[in-house]
């Protein structure tokens, strides 16, 4: 999977979350909460759907590291990749 | 048969409970001792009319383009996954509190309301701006924090015993099930869901929100059971081991969720002998009445969306000793929210306390008696705020605390269940939890809310798979 195409996966998973949210422009160096209104509650429902969808355990220490879309890349990616290969 | 979530009620907390579960691809199964969905916010048919059997209103109007802190509405938009579009909500025009020497218009502005209190009670204002800046922000959800008087801390803000007065009858009407009082907290969710964000109604009633609900929580996999009592929550070592039902069979499951009462989920516990709940339960009930009109009940000089009144020098928000109590009440017209469609019928309702004793102890022909008398009764109250409609009735329907316990299982006919809530939801039965009116929060929101949070908790773990 490639970066944009994980990108991608988490931006799907916002919209369906908070369809009236502008993801336009998100930028992906920037806190997720500080450009979007998504509280705690919506960042559970990101986590649960990412196991729902994709089959992708994230462990509450972990969620940290999801608060940017550059850190959903690199925390999700190896997820993505140690599947394909499993 | 074996599930994840058992859910016993298909009401407004059940079906958000459901829909939740469901949607993260849980195996739920919601039983319904009724024939039809909704429990104390269902629908029914009679004499070729359609009617809701609880609402008035939706609170928490979400206005569209609204920016801010989190609202109910907007949480219960994202966590249901459901447009607005499909609740259709259409805001009120305008409601009133009316009392003998006073009337305080709301919209869904609050400056309306402050400038009517402005206007009314110029030595109030200074204290109500800044009892609104207190209620600005919804307190968080804590589990135990001690019982704070409202009357108390309104003291501290306002002087004028007929405004706080006026200020809480909205409120208790929607509602507290506590008499007389209410927990601070509670009143600054009901103040911040009636007076700053409001009333709405979606166009073709209650039926439109439980469609979305049902269609939903069916279309990713839940199953229901309706016409099926739970008989008996079987309880061994601590943990529900299964439910009996009234179909003659049983279903166990990891996890119970309950919307059917304190009270009377401690009745179905096969653990509890004597109910020590039973002392908790819920005091205040209410008749309802519903009258078809041959006109606009505008056109008849009803012009509120919803009017709570008072007649007489004290409001007393307690259970009265006459089986229904004319002097307060709330009349309800649902033809006068913005709707974009005018409604089929010309209609109004008006909801009075009640004292649940007289009509469980009544026999049928007391009961009818007593019914009847106070459906013209309430009929004369209603007119006196504008004119005889006795002439323009074209049907009459209305329904009695012991209707709803008949069609719901709540006790004694108390919407809004006992006064001792259990803000977890748990009920020392580690896989059984309370939710909807006795989990908490009231009202068509306070319900969905409250079985959106229980699913979340108790339903719905992050860590680990299902």
């Amino acid at each position: 999977m490639t970066d944009n195409e994980v990108r991608k996966l988490v931006l799907d998973i916002i919209h369906d979350i908070a369809p009236d949210e502008d993801l336009s422009d998100v930028k992906a160096d920037v806190r997720l909460r500080d450009q979007l209104d998504l509280d705690s509650m919506d960042f559970l429902d990101i986590v649960m759907e990412l196991r729902k969808r994709h089959q992708i355990e994230v462990p509450e220490d972990d969620y940290m590291e999801l608060s940017t879309l550059d850190g959903c890349v690199t925390y999700l990616s190896p997820k993505f990749n140690g599947k394909a290969t499993a | 048969m074996h599930y994840e979530v058992v859910i016993i009620g298909a009401g407004m907390s059940g079906l958000a409970a459901g829909v939740r579960l469901a949607h993260f691809g849980r195996r739920v199964l919601i039983v319904e001792k009724h024939t039809v969905w909704g429990g104390l916010n269902s629908f029914y048919k009679k004499g070729g009319h359609h009617f809701d059997v609880g609402l008035h209103a939706v609170t928490n109007w979400l206005r569209p383009g609204y920016r801010g802190p989190r609202v109910p509405l907007q949480r219960i938009y994202r966590q249901l996954r459901i447009k607005p579009e499909q609740f259709a909500l259409e805001p009120q025009t305008q409601s009133s509190v009316r009392f003998d020497d006073a009337r305080l218009r709301f919209t869904n502005d609050l400056e309306v309301l402050q400038s009517e209190v402005r206007a009314l009670f110029p030595q109030q204002i200074d204290g109500f701006m800044r009892l609104c800046a207190r209620c600005a922000t919804y307190p968080e959800a804590k589990a135990d924090t001690p019982f704070v008087s409202t009357r108390q801390v309104l003291a501290e803000y306002l002087s004028d015993p007929l405004l706080i007065d006026m200020l809480l009858c909205p409120l208790m009407f929607y509602g507290s099930a506590m008499q007389e009082d209410l927990d601070f907290e509670q009143f600054i969710i009901l103040f911040n869901s009636i007076y700053r964000e409001g009333f709405c109604r979606p166009q073709r009633g209650v039926k439109q929100i439980l469609e979305v609900l049902i269609d939903k929580y069916e279309a990713a996999g839940g199953q229901m059971r309706r016409r099926c009592a739970v008989q008996s929550i079987v309880v061994k070592d601590g943990l529900v081991n299964e439910l009996v039902l009234s179909t003659g069979d049983s279903v166990t499951a990891d996890v119970v969720l309950s919307s059917a009462g304190l009270v009377e989920t401690w009745n179905l516990r096969s653990d509890v002998e004597y109910n020590d709940m039973q002392q908790h339960a819920g005091q205040l009930a209410f008749t309802e009445n519903l009258w078809v009109l041959d006109k606009d009940p505008k056109d008849l000089g009803f012009d509120d969306c919803v009017t709570f009144f008072n007649k007489g020098p004290k409001f007393r928000w307690s259970a009265p000793e006459e089986p229904v109590d004319l002097s307060s009440g709330v009349i309800c017209v649902p033809g006068n929210y913005a709707h974009a469609e005018p409604l089929d019928r010309h209609l109004i309702r008006a909801t009075h306390l009640a004292n649940p004793r007289t009509w469980f102890e009544a026999d049928e022909p007391q009961y009818r008696g007593t019914k009847q008398h106070y459906i013209e009764g309430s009929l004369q109250t209603v007119s006196d705020f504008a004119q005889d409609l006795t002439p323009h009735v074209v049907y009459t329907d209305g329904f009695t605390p012991r209707t709803v316990t008949h069609f719901t299982g709540h006790e004694n006919g108390a919407v809004y269940g006992s006064p001792h809530k259990l803000k977890t939801g748990q009920t020392g039965v580690d896989n059984l939890f309370l939710c909807g009116t006795d989990q908490g929060f009231v009202g068509i929101v306070g319900a969905m809310l409250s079985g959106i949070a229980m699913a979340n908790q108790y339903g719905l773990t992050t860590k680990g798979a299902a």
